[in-house]
């Protein structure tokens, strides 16, 4: 069956040991996480999560619903095909010369990029984007030489006013119904 | 007022109504066994070994419908609860584990007895806990006690630290739970409801398989006003034994590995199955591939996960199969299916599953079935795991609700002795027959103690063929007889009986069955009789392994295979 690149977000209790109840249900069903991003939300004691990870639909599906039964996983919800803004930071630290150092800023300039720190033989450049965007400004500093590279992950929201991942209130008992789909904006914003 | 942690934990218990608590102490549970006199509603049963304690809760549970309690100190206590605690989370059975830890300053060191059970309990619990302080402990057992019994029900397991048994806190009891992320779904959706009664409408062919789902939700009374109303015929899966009556005139037995000849059939031809708190088990389903190849399905549980996860499902119904049935039933057209039953009925007749062959040696069919006959059903059978849990499946009518309690999912040999003390012990005025094979009871045969200091009066038949009967059939029939390391030197169980101050009987012949079995069910407490049986019985029909249900291997005819 065709794999396909899966795009999964879940809010979920900020407990110990939740990311491990996340992530082993990936590992029993022999799946390898791409990334995975957690942070903060808009409510106090939640989480969010942006997961990626490759599979077939079914099986992505299955893992999706288990993952939804683990009991400090408030939500889950595959937005694969969702029309999203996705993103991702990288902090990029590559070699540079004097005589390397204006084409490389040049390059980071393109890219709406930033250089955060600067020492005589290297810059820090920090960019954010879709990971396409920050794949080709890396492939493009490859050719002065890279000393490290971090990268976040991607995280990812649904355009529009109301997203999968909001919940009710707690103690408010209603039956569920489906949240209605994302409005496309009249003019996406360019992704970079 | 202010309570001790042990107190708090003691006070919860007694709020959730737990009667009976399995289990072991230990250093890290030590101030709770301390405490535990101050609480004489609650009863203690030691147990022998952890994996026992674990048994028993799981078998109180499946008998009473209510968690099972166990308790185990830290480290090997702890992980000696964890096959006890995988069994119930495969057969969905609502146990509350409680283990010790290690003070939690030394929470990370490596100390004396610590293990963290939390983690390793990860993926066999509905969820775990490891309690960091007193004051959460309220909360944690409330919380607990609501998920494993609630929605498809589960093991979960609580960890706490010795020194938080003696931490004081403020004991309030909360009166509900707040859980964002666990709201069980419990009324099926009315479209689907409908699409389902407009297929069941329809049917030619319809055949019912229900599960343990039903025996949880205690929908009997819907189930058997689905089947009566619709004419369709019931069959079981292998834990659904004894969620519909197996005499009745509706009933066809059960499907699977070592279903009946006919129930496979049914299945197999079937235009629409009617699946009912079940989840398509491999050994319930055969190859999957070709399995119900010309049926339409309704799946209704009410786990999400399971619709879909095995075979392909056409109307979903997510929901308490109580629930779900009653809404259901009012939608169902009354109908006759002659030609169909008449079909089945004759796939009976060709395919006899159930007969015991004419034979002068003691065959293990033909203890199970006397049992039956002098219990005249009226029993709750708890078997091992193997041989006897077939010929148990196979050979006694269950028509009480919920009366054969199995390992399903993880094929536990050793459930059987601690799973019948639960169950005795739960539904103390059942008979209950423990029925065991030689080899899975030596497993947990030290749970005999318990049974002698407690006088629990389980009523224990030892299959015994002198060897691991299911594995030794599997190497005659696919490994050409080759019968490595399943033959076994076993002890002489009346002594061992005696030894623990049980009566016991050996029976080696037909003739002394009945008798045996009388004597046993007359006297008042715990009796074990050992039956030598015939060695190399089968269990059949069997489906060979990666084979669609059809392709059962049946009793070879008229005598028994080639010696």
């Amino acid at each position: 069956m065709a794999t396909t690149k899966h795009t999964l977000v879940a809010l979920v209790e900020d407990r110990p040991g939740v990311l491990n109840r996340v992530s082993s249900l990936f590992r029993r069903r022999n799946f390898n996480i791409e990334s995975i991003a957690v942070g903060h939300t808009e409510q106090p004691n939640l989480s969010r999560m942006t997961i990626i990870v490759e599979g077939d639909d079914a099986k992505v599906e299955q893992v999706r619903k288990q993952l939804d039964k683990v009991v400090d996983v408030v939500k889950i919800v595959d937005i694969t095909s969702d029309d999203k803004v996705a993103r991702e930071l990288a902090l990029v630290k590559v070699k540079s010369t004097a005589s390397t150092r204006s084409e490389i800023i040049q390059i980071v300039d393109i890219f709406r990029a930033n250089i955060v720190d600067v020492s005589s033989d290297s810059l820090m450049v920090e960019v954010t984007g879709d990971e396409e965007k920050v794949g080709s400004l890396v492939d493009l500093l490859r050719g002065f030489g890279i000393r490290e590279i971090a990268r976040t992950g991607r995280i990812a929201l649904t355009r529009g006013a109301v997203g999968p991942l909001q919940v009710e209130e707690p103690r408010e008992v209603k039956v569920p119904k489906q949240p209605p789909k994302p409005p496309l904006e009249a003019e996406s914003p360019p992704d970079w | 007022m202010k309570k001790t942690g042990a107190q708090i934990l003691c006070e919860s218990l007694c709020r959730e109504g737990v009667e009976v608590i399995f289990g072991f102490p230990g250093g890290a549970v030590l101030p709770l066994y301390d405490t535990l006199p101050q609480y004489p509603k609650i009863r203690h049963i030691l147990v022998r070994h952890e994996q026992g304690a674990a048994h028993a809760a799981d078998g109180y549970a499946r008998a009473t419908g209510k968690a099972g309690v166990c308790l185990a100190t830290s480290g090997p206590g702890a992980t000696n609860l964890v096959t006890g605690i995988a069994n119930a989370c495969l057969d969905s059975s609502p146990v509350v584990a409680i283990t010790g830890q290690v003070a939690r300053s030394f929470i990370g060191k490596d100390a004396f007895q610590e293990i963290d059970i939390t983690g390793i309990t990860l993926p066999i619990t509905k969820h775990n806990y490891l309690v960091l302080d007193a004051k959460e402990l309220a909360k944690v057992v409330k919380e607990a006690f609501y998920i494993a019994q609630t929605g498809r029900p589960g093991p979960v397991l609580i960890d706490i630290p010795r020194d938080v048994f003696q931490q004081e806190a403020e004991f309030v009891y909360p009166d509900k739970v707040n859980l964002p992320g666990y709201k069980p779904t419990l009324f099926g959706h009315p479209t689907q409801i409908k699409r389902a009664a407009e297929m069941i409408n329809a049917a030619e062919r319809p055949v019912i398989i229900a599960g343990r789902g039903v025996i949880i939700s205690k929908a009997f009374a819907e189930l058997r006003e689905l089947a009566e109303k619709a004419q369709i015929p019931v069959i079981t899966t292998l834990l659904g034994i004894g969620c519909f009556p197996e005499t009745h005139v509706l009933s066809f037995g059960w499907l699977g590995m070592h279903g009946m000849a006919y129930a496979n059939r049914a299945v197999h031809n079937a235009d629409v199955i009617v699946a009912i708190g079940m989840r398509f088990d491999d050994r319930a389903t055969g190859v999957v591939s070709s399995f119900a190849p010309q049926a339409r399905i309704v799946h209704i549980d009410i786990d999400p996960a399971e619709i879909g996860k095995n075979v392909r499902v056409d109307v979903p119904i997510v929901g308490d199969v109580k629930n779900v049935l009653e809404a259901l039933n009012q939608q169902i057209v009354p109908r006759e299916h002659l030609d169909w039953f008449n079909q089945v009925d004759k796939w009976r007749d060709e395919h006899p599953a159930l007969l015991i062959r004419e034979s002068e040696a003691l065959l293990p069919q033909y203890v199970i079935r006397q049992i039956y006959e002098v219990t005249q059903g009226d029993a709750i059978v708890v078997t091992g795991v193997g041989q006897n849990q077939m010929w148990s499946a196979q050979f006694f009518f269950y028509d009480k609700p919920n009366s054969l309690i199995s390992s399903g999912g993880l094929g536990t040999m050793g459930f059987e002795l601690p799973g019948a003390i639960g169950a005795k012990v739960g539904r103390p005025d059942e008979t209950v027959w423990c029925v065991a094979g030689d080899g899975g009871f030596q497993m947990t045969i030290q749970e005999l103690a318990t049974i002698a200091q407690e006088n629990i009066a389980v009523k224990i038949a030892i299959i015994n063929n002198g060897c691991l009967g299911m594995v030794r059939q599997w190497q005659q029939l696919f490994y050409e007889r080759r019968y490595v390391h399943t033959l076994l030197s076993g002890p002489d169980f009346i002594k061992i009986a005696e030894a623990y101050r049980i009566p016991a009987l050996r029976v080696t012949d037909k003739k002394l069955v009945v008798s045996a079995i009388e004597k046993a069910m007359d006297h008042e407490g715990p009796f074990l009789i050992d039956f030598v049986v015939e060695p190399e019985e089968n269990v059949f029909p069997i489906v060979p392994p990666g084979a669609a249900l059809v392709q059962a291997i049946e009793m070879p005819k008229p005598e028994k295979v080639k010696p």
